[in-house]
């Protein structure tokens, strides 16, 4: 029964997070300019990511994948936001100039 | 991984080389030995002899680097998980809204750069916080300074949230006094 429970659950977690590195990836083609596609991309790799390694985790066998899947979520979670923050700063120090409504897209 | 000593550690580091290299080798080396054991899962001796090796290397690494002493100290590591918990709410529901914004037919995205202010915080909490700030879609850490964080976002209003300072004093807590 339990184990009904855990399956379905991971399942949603799955699909959920397919959903999100979706609309990630949408984001990234509709967005205007440079910084508003970071922030597309920020759905994929925060919540996507983290929802499907949650529900992979609702899946595993051997407390070894469990702790791997963790650390790879402590890791996403870590290394992400600051690539994201060093490839802002430099786009910024490079001068590239923030979209503004009514701007054509780039 | 742990604090600096008090005294001059250049003097110290002239005078015992030896002693204080191993000494800060022993006080660094359990996290990355526990972390090896933990992916490796395999205890025959070769395998052993290179993890241990490979253990002292990211030590080696890390002292030459001189970030020996932004490691964690154990209350704040206890802290962190909570603060990790809420951080992941807040992420959930930003990222809902970026993604209603990246689905609506006509996006009305109002992009703005605003410095929000940042002070009074350690070296720690102030990455801990411009992490957030990237982490959760519709805010984007720019620049860091030292009392403010340039942050891009998708509308005045997520800049706004972020002046009203709920997800610094959380930062705040967390860091807390020693």
């Amino acid at each position: 029964m339990t184990l009904i429970v855990l399956d379905v659950l991971s399942g949603i977690l799955l699909v959920a997070g397919a959903l999100f590195l979706l609309s990630g990836a949408v984001g990234l083609l509709r967005f205007p300019d440079f910084y508003t596609r970071i922030h597309a991309v920020g759905v994929t790799d925060a919540v996507g990511a983290g929802l499907i390694l949650l529900g992979l985790l609702l899946r595993t066998t051997g407390w070894e994948t469990g702790i791997r899947l963790v650390i790879i979520l402590f890791f996403m979670a870590l290394t992400s936001p600051t690539a994201t923050h060093i490839l802002a700063h430099a786009a910024r120090r490079d001068g590239v100039r923030v979209w503004r409504k009514g701007d054509p897209r780039r | 991984m742990t604090q600096l000593n008090s005294e001059n550690p250049l003097a110290e580091r002239r005078r015992r080389p030896w002693v204080n290299a191993v000494r800060s080798l022993l006080r660094m080396a359990p996290v990355p030995a526990l972390f090896w054991l933990a992916l490796s899962g395999h205890y025959d001796p070769l395998l052993l002899t290179l993890g241990a090796v490979s253990v002292v290397v990211v030590c080696w690494l890390i002292r030459r680097s001189g970030l020996a002493h932004h490691g964690l100290t154990l209350p704040f590591a206890l802290r962190l998980p909570r603060y990790c918990l809420w951080l992941s709410g807040q992420v959930f529901i930003t990222a809902c809204v970026v993604v209603r914004k990246v689905w609506s037919p006509r996006m009305d995205l109002r992009p703005v750069v605003e410095p929000t202010p940042a002070a009074d915080l350690s070296e720690r909490s102030l990455v801990v916080y411009a992490n957030s700030i990237t982490l959760t879609p519709g805010t984007l850490s720019l620049a860091v300074h030292d009392d403010s964080i340039e942050v891009h976002s998708l509308k005045a209003a997520d800049i706004d949230a972020l002046d009203e300072g709920a997800m610094l004093s959380r930062v705040r807590r967390t860091e807390a006094r020693r």
